[in-house]
């Protein structure tokens, strides 16, 4: 038994993690974080894949850091520094007609003056969207019933904001937001690149294809990124870790004590809430407040223990949908490979590999019945072009995203992961003839990868499905959707809580607010 | 986990004892309790409740829903289902249980057998598969229905232990109130427990469905001259007002069967705090119930004693001229002498001796007549035979 008194245990040091432990010591908290690996940093990490070469071992672009986060943990002068910024979106065409996506607008030898006119118009509707949805992301959700003052203003803000779109957005946005992406596409516009590399934004990291409900919602989840001030992806120098190394720092700088290779065996609950965490090798550590930056499911099923919450609880972790179905790719290059139709400022960006929406669902539908497609999609960076730090002089590193791998693979990743990886490759040399030349060294981690790796329980990037069903008030399910779970004591900062997944540092922010603000003995949810 | 019965496509089911039910059954007053026929009087309703009152009934209790729940983590699951301390019941032993929702409504109300080794039996009105599935998540339990596989008799009355006894249980005398033994009989095992829903001495049989009609058929042979007599669900209905027990379904709609807010009740509110500890860590409905604890309930279970004879079934009650709330039971109570009605009201009220009124309607011949009958709130079942806890049991 560890009797240094801490206000607060963090389990966990994804980025909301520490985003979380800095805002408490920030208040004064005596705070410390424990993370299982080496470095901090959870899905957002720099690995070594191969000698010398280093990419963002899970997430690879920045695009949604909240500029608060950024400001009030002053994580430039931690050092934090972007290599890029502002990157344009390329759906890759075999023939090499691309469609490049930008802040400014779309183009493309085979883009039609009315699609580029029409993406003008719905970039503009969706950024309105998206605002709104960030407005609500910024705080605690407002609660529906048994409301407090600072919830009425909170929904009284929403509702404002909901008329101030004017009559015909919020028609739309009621009449879209439960429809599908597909369908919104099809609505709009007829380049079918510039719908694959849409839909792929809406379905990115979850289980969804195109035609599926909530897809909609999951772009406009994405989209809020602009509302922070992205006008499209971003790369930390030195990879993702870059973030995480400013934000331990910064969590240092404001006091938290952080631990790395410890593992929390458990969270310690009794029946009126958590008493502390217990270690592997079962040293203890008291707290009367325990921070999970772990996943629901992680929380609950395996350091709570089911038994020591309610059966209405136990049956909404269990039913919580959280399985991934995106693989990543790594690549050691010994030189750049030549896209059709691309130049080398052109290959700095992100490109992505939808040929169409079809295409995708038929991608998706093979996942369903837990198998991959033959034509998988991918979001695409070779990172080394902005960022020298990556890779030798001379050479390069591509890393992907590859969609869609279904966590569970009917034929187990153990036989399908080589295979899945060769696909990858044959489905990059596609738009890349010489790609496999270049090759030195690969690495795929699939689901099942990054949930041993990462700890993201189901392999899900999210910690959990983004949709409405799992949103706002229900994320991560009703009656635990305002950080503190109903286990008096305990908090959830992570992806799994509102506003959800994505680099985006509002959920520890958001946590660390109710924390501070909380009551104990008042843990009504 | 995973024990659950293919669809039995049958729409009304006969109890193992059927083809004795039915002969005795004169009158063919038939009810569906649960999907199974079983009669709500076998020949005059007066005389089945007398038999229970002063000799002895035989109810046929095999539609009662019934659980085996087993496994290495069998008390800890239920104790995180109950809303009392499982951990207190010993083997060999049964006891009387609610359990709640998460949000402290009560489900239902029920008996758990201990049979030892985590080896339990629950009998239920409802039907809790999905809930005691759900609630299994995170225990190493297995819940199995075994309804159709244990058929069961409630023999109660101030002559069931002479009864038994001379159907061959012998000993049977010396066997405490929720207490359960086994006997031998044609080769199976007989299981008796001392329990019952009558507020009197009492057993309830447990058997295989194969020797059921030979079990009958003993019993009755056994009883001939003791006054033994088939009882039917009216008779044992106004047996158990008068002794106080709650049924769910009637005196309290199952928790997770409520559609409209507002309409279910916790145990506090059935006047079950005796079977709420909230001290004994987690379980379904913890939270809420300590919130209760501390903001206070919404309704008071009361017992009323009624002037008149007339039942004060569905009547509102009033506080001079004020609605503060209703009966859920009601009926005129031979023994205790007395019209007695359960109600619902109003937590601010219903103190023991407090003077209330009952809006009873009752129509004769299709006119109806009202009555503002006035009642006081009893502090306890107006029906407490001391034979109920005598041990040893007496003959008559």
């Amino acid at each position: 038994m560890t009797d240094a008194h801490y206000d607060a245990v963090v389990v966990g040091g994804g980025h909301n993690g520490l985003v979380c432990g800095a805002y408490l010591a920030k208040a004064g908290r005596k705070v410390l974080l424990l993370e299982r690996r080496a470095e901090v940093g959870g899905a957002a990490v720099t690995r070594e894949f191969a000698d010398g070469f280093s990419v963002s071992a899970c997430a690879q672009w920045l695009q949604q850091l909240h500029p608060d986060v950024e400001s009030d943990l002053k994580l430039s002068r931690h050092g934090l520094e972007l290599a890029a910024r502002d990157l344009d979106t390329i759906a890759l065409a075999q023939d090499g007609a691309h469609v490049t996506i930008a802040a400014n607008g779309v183009s493309g030898a085979a883009l039609s003056d009315r699609d580029a006119e029409r993406y003008a118009r719905f970039s503009r509707q969706m950024f309105k969207f998206a605002r709104l949805l960030a407005r609500v992301s910024e705080r605690r959700v407002p609660q529906l019933t048994e409301a407090g003052w600072r919830d009425r203003i909170a929904m009284l803000s929403l509702a404002l904001g909901m008329k101030r779109l004017g009559r015909a957005d919020m028609r739309d946005l009621l009449r879209i937001g439960l429809i599908n992406i597909y369908d919104v596409m099809e609505e709009h516009f007829d380049n079918d690149l510039l719908k694959g590399a849409l839909s792929l934004d809406a379905t990115l990291g979850t289980h969804l294809g195109p035609r599926s409900p909530n897809s909609v919602i999951s772009f406009l989840h994405r989209r809020m990124g602009e509302v922070f001030g992205y006008r499209g992806p971003a790369l930390v120098r030195g990879g993702m870790g870059g973030l995480s190394q400013a934000l331990a720092a910064a969590a240092s700088a404001c006091g938290v004590e952080i631990r790395t290779e410890v593992q929390v065996t458990s969270i310690d609950a009794a029946a009126d809430g958590v008493s502390g965490i217990t270690l592997a090798g079962g040293e203890r550590i008291r707290a009367p407040i325990v921070v999970s930056n772990a996943d629901p499911k992680t929380t609950f099923e395996i350091l709570l223990g089911l038994a020591n919450v309610e059966a209405g609880v136990a049956r909404r972790v269990h039913n919580y949908r959280m399985q991934g179905n995106v693989a990543k790719l790594h690549l050691a290059l010994d030189g750049l490979p030549d896209f059709v139709g691309l130049d080398e400022s052109q290959l700095g960006q992100r490109l992505v590999v939808a040929p169409g929406m079809d295409a995708m669902e038929l991608a998706f539908n093979a996942a369903k019945y837990g198998e991959y497609s033959p034509n998988p999609v991918l979001d695409i960076s070779i990172p080394s072009l902005s960022d020298d730090s990556l890779a030798p002089a001379g050479s390069h590193v591509l890393t992907a995203l590859v969609q869609y791998a279904p966590y569970s693979l009917k034929a187990g990743w153990e036989t399908g992961k080589e295979a899945f990886t060769q696909l990858a490759i044959e489905t990059l040399k596609r738009y890349a003839p010489n790609l496999r030349e270049t090759i030195i060294a690969s690495e795929l981690l699939t689901p099942v990868d990054l949930e041993r790796e990462f700890h993201l329980g189901g392999g899900h990037w999210h910690h959990g499905e983004i949709g409405l069903d799992q949103l706002l008030v229900a994320r991560p399910f009703p009656g635990a959707s305002r950080y503190a779970m109903p286990v008096p004591g305990l908090f959830l900062c992570g992806a799994g809580a509102h506003p959800g997944g994505g680099v985006m540092g509002l959920a520890g922010r958001n946590a660390a607010r109710e924390i501070i603000a909380h009551k104990p003995g008042k843990s009504r949810t | 986990m995973d024990q659950l019965k293919p669809h039995d496509p049958t729409m009304m089911r006969q109890t193992p004892f059927h083809s004795r039910v039915a002969r005795a059954c004169e009158i063919n007053q038939w009810d569906d309790w649960k999907g199974y026929t079983t009669p709500l009087a076998y020949t005059e309703v007066e005389q089945e409740y007398f038999a229970i009152r002063n000799s002895t009934g035989v109810f046929d209790l095999s539609p009662m829903t019934k659980y085996h729940i087993g496994g290495p983590d069998a008390e800890a699951f239920l104790n995180r289902v109950m809303t009392r301390d499982i951990r207190k019941l010993k083997p060999g032993r049964v006891g009387y249980t609610v359990w709640c929702n998460d949000a402290g409504q009560v489900m239902d109300d029920g008996t758990l057998f201990n049979f030892g080794d985590n080896n339990y039996r629950l009998c239920s009105y409802t039907r809790v598969m999905d809930w005691l599935q759900w609630s299994a998540l995170g225990f190493d339990v297995s819940i199995e229905d075994v309804t159709a596989d244990v058929a069961a008799l409630a023999v109660q009355g101030p002559t069931s232990c002479a009864v038994l006894k001379a159907m061959g249980c012998a000993g049977l005398e010396g066997l405490k109130p929720f207490g359960l033994t086994h006997f031998d009989f044609e080769g199976v095992e007989l299981m008796v427990s001392r329990t019952g829903f009558t507020g009197d001495l009492g057993y309830e049989l447990w058997i295989v469905p194969e020797q059921a009609e030979l079990l009958w058929d003993r019993l009755f042979a056994a009883g001939k001259d003791l006054g033994i007599r088939a009882t039917g669900g009216e008779a044992l209905e106004l047996a158990r007002i008068e002794a106080g027990f709650l049924q769910a379904g009637v005196d309290f709609v199952p928790a997770e069967e409520v559609v409209r807010q507002g309409r279910s009740r916790s145990p506090f509110e059935l006047g079950l705090d005796w079977l709420v500890d909230l001290d004994k860590g987690v379980f379904n409905g913890r939270r809420a119930l300590l919130e209760e604890r501390m903001h206070g309930s919404r309704y008071r279970f009361v017992f009323l004693d009624v002037e008149g004879n007339k039942p004060a079934e569905h009547s509102f009650i009033l506080k001079g001229r004020k609605e503060i709330g209703i009966v859920t039971s009601a009926a005129w109570c031979p023994t205790a002498k007395s019209n007695i009605a359960f109600a619902q009201i109003d937590a601010r009220y219903g103190k023991a001796g407090e003077e209330l009124i009952a809006e009873v309607y009752y129509q004769r011949e299709l006119a109806w007549t009202r009555v503002l009958a006035k009642c006081r709130v009893l502090r306890s079942p107006v029906f407490n035979s001391p034979k109920r806890r005598q041990t040893p049991a007496p003959d008559y």
